[in-house]
């Protein structure tokens, strides 16, 4: 990753320590900590009501923590007014004024900052050209398209040329086209800028193709930290694996647990994984293994070390089919198979007993008991 | 047109025919005053059998109509906007904040709502009384921001209820001071709510005439008091003269109201997310 995460606090953009926030008796924080690199991009993904708004909204001052410091630049903000924390932020209506025309609501931060009239329009002029809205100044925010007021909100956030940039689910209005096309360029933008990014999102794809690090969070904690690779490939929990990407939740039992290894069994398929999750764990204690359908391999039924099952439908989309496969492992859910291309469709219709396998490499067992 | 049988189309008809009873029935009173006020004999009389101005000309020459009508204006003007910043400050307090009391202070607030105009007439005559309050235009001035009060605070709380709080938050991260926000974002953004309610409050205020019977003096006294102790004294047709540039002018200033709401629309200060 081009912008490894901060290795001291001196080095963190925007650290938050011990952060909680309470909400009446709901603990909306609980003690979070988090540090975010210089021209990191980080996103905070999660289900509603898991505190990642309540985070961006500390970093952004909207809300004071109750316990804990919020900092940025390596200075305490607790008690520093939102005005005066250099933040640029892109909120997901993206909040333009609509009583102004587009140049002004560039130019209000600069106002705000007292800038000279003339640099002010050349400023202006500038962050147009960098979001492609050159000589659209004088048009109001309703008469763009929402892509087009989605650029202006990012150029007035930039154009302050803010310590930290902060993005409350900005993509959510847009349509899935323009909505992959905005992400792309924000990500050059900020890129190019090296602006330190802290991005809000439930969407885990989105998540996951933009972020540098990400922190998965629910319950107003952070179950994981790390990069969409790891976050992907080695999911630290049941939610985490649940949550981020598609994935199946098989149940089996623990066989033994010996050196390197402990070894699990779905019926008569055994599967090794890392020990480190059953340290104490008893023989045939209840394991969940979460498997993602692309690791899913169909072969002939009855081949040793698979699982038998039967096709149930396929769905068709584009690049590849999902298949969803009745399975004993699965109990009473079906199985998701992902399988590239399309000839899955006519080499196993719905009702052909397949066998399964499975790519134990990127497998997620974790201990049902707690 | 679909095809449509006899007894469908009666009922038609017989629908339209309840509407423009409602209607008429609804204009009623203001055409029979209209049509007296054209009156050429000096009785309040109807259906007139000659047609004459000569009663508007006396309407506009009487002079306790005259003074009626600047002391109106006055009472107006000062009343509404007072009612217009006390409100919009309690609505922006009881929007924004938490505190304890908070429903008993909005209750209060409201309560002229409920409470007979008579009632509060009375109360400030008798309160003016027993504190030596001379009865010139601050006791009608005052009496009348209590009335109009609760009209003013729904106006401005439904505005503010309507702003989106996004709008507030992004001006203070790009910089502005809370004193900027208020003066650049939130005013101009609740202007049409402002707007409208000085001028339900204004239009309110100049019509008041129960209360105003209470505590105006012959000095202070407004447009409705005036004619309704012209009523007393005479039944000429210049009180029906008078009431038809009282309708017209209200509808004029109504029109210009839905302009200027209107007009929001256009500067595009509605909500549109």
């Amino acid at each position: 990753m081009t912008n490894p995460a901060p290795t001291t606090r001196e080095d963190a953009a925007v650290t938050f320590d011990g952060v909680s926030k309470n909400f009446g008796d709901v603990k909306a924080l609980d003690t979070v900590s988090l540090a975010i690199g210089r021209g990191e991009f980080m996103t905070l993904l999660g289900p509603s009501g898991c505190g990642k708004t309540t985070l961006l909204k500390l970093a952004a001052g909207f809300l004071a923590p109750d316990g804990g410091t919020v900092a940025i630049g390596g200075k305490c903000v607790n008690d520093v007014p939102t005005y005066k924390r250099e933040i640029g932020m892109m909120f997901q209506n993206y909040a333009l004024f609509p009583h102004m025309s587009i140049a002004e609501n560039i130019a209000y931060g600069l106002k705000a900052r007292h800038v000279p009239r003339h640099e002010i329009r050349q400023r202006v002029t500038e962050a147009l050209a960098l979001v492609k809205l050159t000589g659209m100044e004088d048009r109001k925010p309703r008469q763009l398209s929402g892509g087009q007021q989605q650029r202006v909100a990012l150029a007035r956030a930039l154009v302050i040329n803010p310590t930290v940039l902060l993005l409350d689910e900005p993509f959510s209005a847009l349509d899935k086209n323009l909505r992959a096309s905005m992400q792309v360029e924000l990500r050059e933008i900020q890129r190019k800028l090296g602006l330190t990014t802290i991005f809000v999102t439930h969407d885990q794809s989105e998540a996951l193709s933009l972020s540098d690090r990400m922190a998965v969070m629910s319950e107003g904690k952070i179950r994981q930290l790390g990069t969409p690779l790891e976050i992907y490939r080695r999911p630290g929990d049941r939610f985490v694996a649940s949550f981020v990407g598609d994935t199946n939740c098989l149940r089996g039992e623990l066989l033994s647990v010996a050196g390197l290894e402990a070894v699990i069994a779905l019926g008569s398929v055994q599967i090794k994984v890392p020990p480190d999750r059953f340290s104490g764990a008893r023989a045939s204690a209840p394991v969940e293994l979460f498997v993602r359908p692309e690791r899913l391999r169909i072969s002939a039924p009855g081949e040793p070390g698979t699982m038998t099952g039967k096709i149930v439908a396929h769905t068709y989309h584009g690049g590849h089919v999902d298949l969803q496969i009745a399975c004993r492992a699965c109990g009473d859910g079906l199985l998701l198979v992902r399988s590239a291309g399309d000839q899955a469709m006519t080499r196993w219709p719905p009702g052909t007993e397949v066998g399964i396998s499975i790519d134990a490499e990127d497998c997620a067992a974790f201990p049902v008991a707690w | 047109m679909t095809p449509r049988s006899t007894y469908q189309r009666l009922l038609g008809y017989a629908g339209w025919l309840v509407v423009i009873l409602i209607l008429g029935f609804l204009i009623l009173p203001a055409a029979v005053v209209t049509i007296a006020a054209f009156n050429d004999k000096a009785i309040l009389s109807f259906p007139p059998q000659a047609w004459s101005w000569r009663w508007f000309e006396r309407a506009l020459a009487y002079p306790d109509f005259r003074t009626g009508f600047q002391n109106g204006l006055i009472v107006t003007a000062w009343s509404s906007s007072i009612a217009l910043i006390i409100g919009a400050m309690f609505a922006f307090v009881v929007d924004r904040y938490q505190f304890a009391f908070k429903r008993v202070i909005e209750g209060v607030l409201v309560s002229p709502l409920v409470i007979p105009h008579f009632t509060v007439g009375l109360g400030f005559l008798i309160l003016a009384a027993q504190i030596g309050w001379s009865r010139g235009f601050s006791v009608v001035v005052a009496c009348h921001v209590v009335l109009v009060l609760p009209f003013v605070l729904r106006s401005v709380y439904v505005s503010l209820r309507n702003l989106d709080p996004s709008y507030e938050l992004a001006a203070a991260s790009l910089g502005a001071t809370p004193l900027r926000v208020l003066l650049t974002i939130t005013v101009p953004l609740l202007l049409p709510g402002l707007v409208s309610g000085w001028l339900f409050a204004a239009i309110l205020s100049f019509n008041e005439f129960t209360a105003s019977l209470f505590v105006t003096s012959q000095r202070t006294q407004t447009l409705p008091v005036a004619m309704y102790n012209y009523v007393r004294e005479f039944a000429d047709p210049s009180m029906a003269a008078l009431s038809v540039m009282y309708i017209v002018a209200t509808a004029i200033l109504i029109a210009f109201a839905n302009r200027f709401l209107g007009l929001g629309k256009v500067l595009n200060i509605e909500q549109s997310h």
